[in-house]
């Protein structure tokens, strides 16, 4: 986009949740670029997620939808309206932080009252809406207690408590389960899922981690050294990513090095080594271009197996290693012209485990190969 | 093992060695003798009362306190508003700024003092009592300045943007989570702000003139022309002051590890 | 929803961010300005300034023989400082460092107190226990090991042993913080691998330890080089320090030589820390040392 500004005429946004657009947001920091373009349309009450390695952009996109950072270049509006001049207290949007940041000399009652007493709420107002607040996280009659008094989880509720009580229409998370322990952090993601259910409002979510995207999301944006890489469903990403860094990012692929041989019925079909392979999407390929072919690892099978037998894609191979890893059974092969190939196979004590050295062949459906 | 015996008595030794010159002054001065001599023959509190019925003394005294206290409100405000900006500034300035408020602790007391005479002098300062608010203070902020900034370092700076994302402005955000959390660090900087003011000797050797005698000049003077044991009592007293702030400040601090200033 | 599409406005933003933090630090620095940097300055600058601006005061500096003779008294009292308090404060740093918390925290008082004490107050301590009829010699003669009293007061002895006592917290102090932050499971690799525990002192602890003695033995040096009231009331007339010396020269209303006096301490004082200043962790070290 070219930096301008669109400015909605009409009726607000039906719907409980904010629409935010970001038109072409830059971000530096002397010379290093942050953020080198960002451009995204986040619908009214979607839940959205920010999702890449450290140092992706993703969190400095997020503080300047908050306003604690100013895009060097670009705009954001929210609800149509351009926010960029307006500074974060302003801006009344709930916040969630990695660490909660839930103020220690306050007690939990104190800490969800603040935005309310803020913005001119009476003290019995107050009581009432914190109390609400509790009970839609479940943590209720947790009014005075300190915060030291409280388990990770129990503190991380009250953050949530706090930033949704005055009830913004726009719900912003840094990471905010990154310091919990697998159960917690996965029994909270749902009660996340819960809440955006229940509240109807816009939250935009910051993780590193695909797993946790995937779960909550309606759709992820994968950021990438300061720039969008892919955004779409979880489904849209994980079947037909882009390219090889969200293919690597989000899941495990294997990568096939392959020479086009010719475009069939808007498939791809390349030469790997000695076999031929066949994919869909990705980009358009010339013939004679080298290109990379990517496939998930638990999208192949053995072609001796039943449901493989209609699977069009084949390669031979040998097996070298075999890991048992409970949930699914891990083999490498290695197969002609060097490709090497992960394939995860679900483990049951009906299937025949595979030894090293022995000769397979893998299947696996063209409609989960793409060209990246 | 003899060792580790030996280790022990070494350390205790020097214990005793910190201590014990300290500790003699202390029942010095509770000597009923009139004239300096250890042990003292018998106890009692004339020198105490030598010095409470000492006009001179009392006057000496009140000006140290009174001195101090300005100096608290003055360098704790300068100090404290230095601090906040100090943690904002951009490293280059913030290095040139920091070096500035700390050299009073490097550059020898003696060249502070006579270099604040020199101007002094010329502007009628010396022998006021203002004269010595305005330079102890000097002396004084290095350690509310190193105080305060101690405290915020140990402030989670995402306390302040989540006020101000739940709609707090930043005077609001400052009032309500900043301040109350570094008070702590405000404390502590002023009750050394004080016993640095009420202590200095050096800069009040010229500036003192004979129109404001602090307490420490005061009993400089004395030590000059005689080994009076009222010394030992105001000396004592010195002491006790000294402890009770130095208990002051170290409560201060426990009860801030006990309730974290950071983010839990 | 009709849209108009508009020319990018970039609202000025007052950048409080960039303001902010100078006005906050504006009235100090103003404040530093002008009742102490610019005394401090041109005090300093007396030393150039007569008759006509020069550098004579400081070439006669060098060759004058008062000032030689109180520099090389003042460094050597710095140095025998220095060294005493290495060896009495090491001991209880090491204490400190190995005792559980309760005990650590009375010993910390114990180190405390007189730090924070004034100077006065202590040089005071030392005179009533080396008078001619002071503490020590007054037991000394009740036990009967001596006639008649010794001199000790105003001998540089009386220098040294106070200078040693003030100053012993300022050493100790750097050398347990450095000492507390060893790893603790280095000296017991060590004490595993066969070492016994002297070696393990003197091979592990002692090496690791040295940062902080460098900095203890940093502020105890510049701070014995400046030092003045403890000097003046204990030492004699032959342990004429230079701060001593700056003074006499101010009483005599003599500034230019004071001046050029004045900036020489300084010049050493900066000198010595600038040096010290780029070994590695001195910076924090000198920080928890000022409390």
């Amino acid at each position: 986009m070219d930096g301008t500004i669109t400015l909605a005429v009409g009726r607000p946004t039906a719907g409980h949740g904010a629409s935010v657009v970001l038109s072409n947001i830059e971000k530096r920091f002397d010379s290093v670029g942050a953020v080198r373009g960002v451009t995204l349309d986040i619908r009214s009450g979607e839940f959205l997620t920010l999702l890449g390695p450290s140092g992706s952009g993703k969190t400095t996109t997020l503080l300047m939808i908050a306003g604690f950072e100013t895009p060097t270049v670009g705009d954001i509006a929210i609800d149509g309206n351009s926010v960029v001049a307006l500074p974060p207290h302003r801006r009344n949007i709930g916040m969630v932080f990695q660490n909660y940041a839930l103020f220690p000399h306050m007690t939990v009652a104190e800490n969800i009252g603040f935005p309310l007493k803020q913005r001119g709420v009476d003290r019995a107002t107050r009581a009432r809406l914190v109390a609400e607040s509790l009970e839609l996280v479940r943590l209720p009659g947790y009014q005075s207690r300190y915060p030291r008094q409280l388990s990770g989880g129990q503190q991380q509720r009250v953050a949530l408590a706090r930033a949704i009580v005055f009830r913004p229409r726009l719900l912003l998370m840094d990471e905010p389960l990154g310091a919990l322990d697998k159960q917690l952090r996965e029994s909270l993601q749902l009660e996340m899922r819960r809440l955006h259910a229940e509240l109807g409002i816009t939250f935009i979510y910051v993780t590193h981690d695909q797993a946790e995207a995937l779960t909550m999301s309606d759709r992820v944006a994968v950021m990438n050294e300061g720039l969008i890489a892919q955004i779409g469903t979880p489904e849209d990403l994980y079947d037909r990513p882009c390219d090889r860094f969200v293919a690597s990012f989000i899941g495990e692929s294997n990568f096939m090095q392959g020479v086009v041989r010719g475009l069939e019925d808007g498939m791809v079909v390349a030469d790997c080594g000695d076999a031929t392979v066949r994919a869909i999407g990705g980009r358009i390929a010339t013939v004679g271009e080298t290109v990379t072919l990517a496939t998930r690892p638990e999208r192949l099978g053995f072609a001796d197996t039943p449901q493989c037998a209609t699977r069009q894609n084949r390669m031979a191979g040998t097996i070298a290693e075999t890991v048992f890893a409970g949930e699914h059974c891990r083999y490498l092969c290695h197969c002609a012209g060097g490709v090497s190939i992960v394939l995860k196979e679900p483990s049951s004590a009906t299937v025949r485990r595979r030894v090293v050295g022995e000769s397979v062949e893998l299947a696996w459906s063209i409609a989960d190969t793409v060209v990246v | 093992m003899i060792g580790r015996a030996a280790f022990r008595v070494l350390w205790i030794v020097v214990l005793m060695f910190l201590v014990l010159p300290i500790l003699i002054v202390v029942v010095l001065s509770f000597s009923s003798a009139s004239y300096l001599t250890f042990p003292p023959p018998g106890l009692g509190i004339r020198w105490y009362r030598a010095y409470l019925g000492s006009g001179e003394w009392l006057a000496s005294t009140w000006l140290s306190l009174g001195v101090a206290g300005c100096v608290v409100v003055l360098s704790t405000i300068l100090g404290t508003l230095a601090s906040l900006g100090l943690a904002r500034l951009p490293p280059a300035m913030r290095t040139i700024m920091g070096a500035l408020i700390l050299s009073p602790l490097i550059v020898p007391g003696i060249v502070v003092a006579i270099g604040i005479y020199y101007v002094f002098a010329r502007y009628r300062l010396v022998g006021t009592p203002a004269g010595l608010v305005l330079a102890h203070t000097c002396l004084a902020v290095p350690f509310v300045v190193t105080s305060v900034s101690a405290s915020l370092a140990g402030l989670d700076r995402r306390l302040e943007q989540a006020a101000l994302s739940l709609g707090a402005t930043p005077w609001g955000a400052f009032r309500q989570v900043t301040l109350p959390l570094i008070r702590p660090g405000v404390l502590v900087g002023a009750l050394f702000a004080f016993i640095t003011s009420f202590d200095e000797l050096i800069v009040a050797l010229f500036l003192s003139g004979s129109g404001a005698i602090t307490l420490p000049r005061r009993m400089w003077d004395d030590l000059r022309f005689a080994i009076d044991p009222t010394i030992a009592a105001v000396s004592t007293l010195t002491i006790a002051l000294s402890a009770m702030l130095l208990l002051g400040a170290h409560l201060v601090r426990r009860h801030q590890a006990s309730e974290p200033g950071g983010t839990v | 929803m009709a849209t108009v599409a508009i020319a990018p406005v970039r609202l000025p933003r007052v950048s409080w961010q960039r303001i902010g933090p100078i006005l906050l630090v504006l009235p100090l620095a103003l404040y530093m300005l002008a009742f102490y940097l610019v005394p401090l300055a041109s005090m300093l600058l007396r030393s150039l300034a007569e008759p006509s601006w020069t550098l004579d005061n400081y070439r006669r500096l060098a060759a004058d023989s008062v000032f030689l003779e109180v520099f090389w008294t003042t460094l050597r009292t710095a140095c025998v400082v220095t060294l005493g308090t290495i060896l009495l404060g090491y001991p209880v740093a090491l204490a400190l460092s190995r005792l559980r918390r309760g005990a650590a925290t009375m010993v910390l008082i114990v180190v405390l107190l007189p730090f924070w004490t004034s100077v006065l107050v202590r040089s005071y301590a030392w005179m009533v226990l080396l008078g001619r009829h002071g503490v020590i010699n007054e037991l000394l003669i009740g036990v009967g090991l001596i006639g008649a009293p010794l001199r000790l007061l105003n001998t540089s002895f009386a220098v040294h042993i106070a200078m040693i006592h003030i100053l012993l917290p300022y050493m100790i102090l750097p050398i347990a913080s450095v000492l507390r932050q060893i790893d603790g499971a280095l000296p017991r690799a060590a004490a595993g691998l066969g070492a016994p525990p002297w070696r393990v002192f003197l091979h592990v602890v002692l090496p690791l330890s040295l940062p902080g003695v460098a900095a203890g033995s940093l502020l105890v040096f510049v701070l014995s080089l400046g030092f003045y009231i403890t000097p003046a009331l204990v030492g004699g007339p032959r342990d004429l320090m230079l701060s001593m010396l700056i003074a006499q020269q101010v009483d005599l209303l003599n500034w230019p030589y004071a001046a050029c006096l004045s900036a020489a301490l300084l010049a050493v004082t900066l000198l010595l820390i600038a040096a010290f200043q780029r070994l590695p962790g001195m910076r924090d070290l000198l920080r928890t040392a000022t409390r």
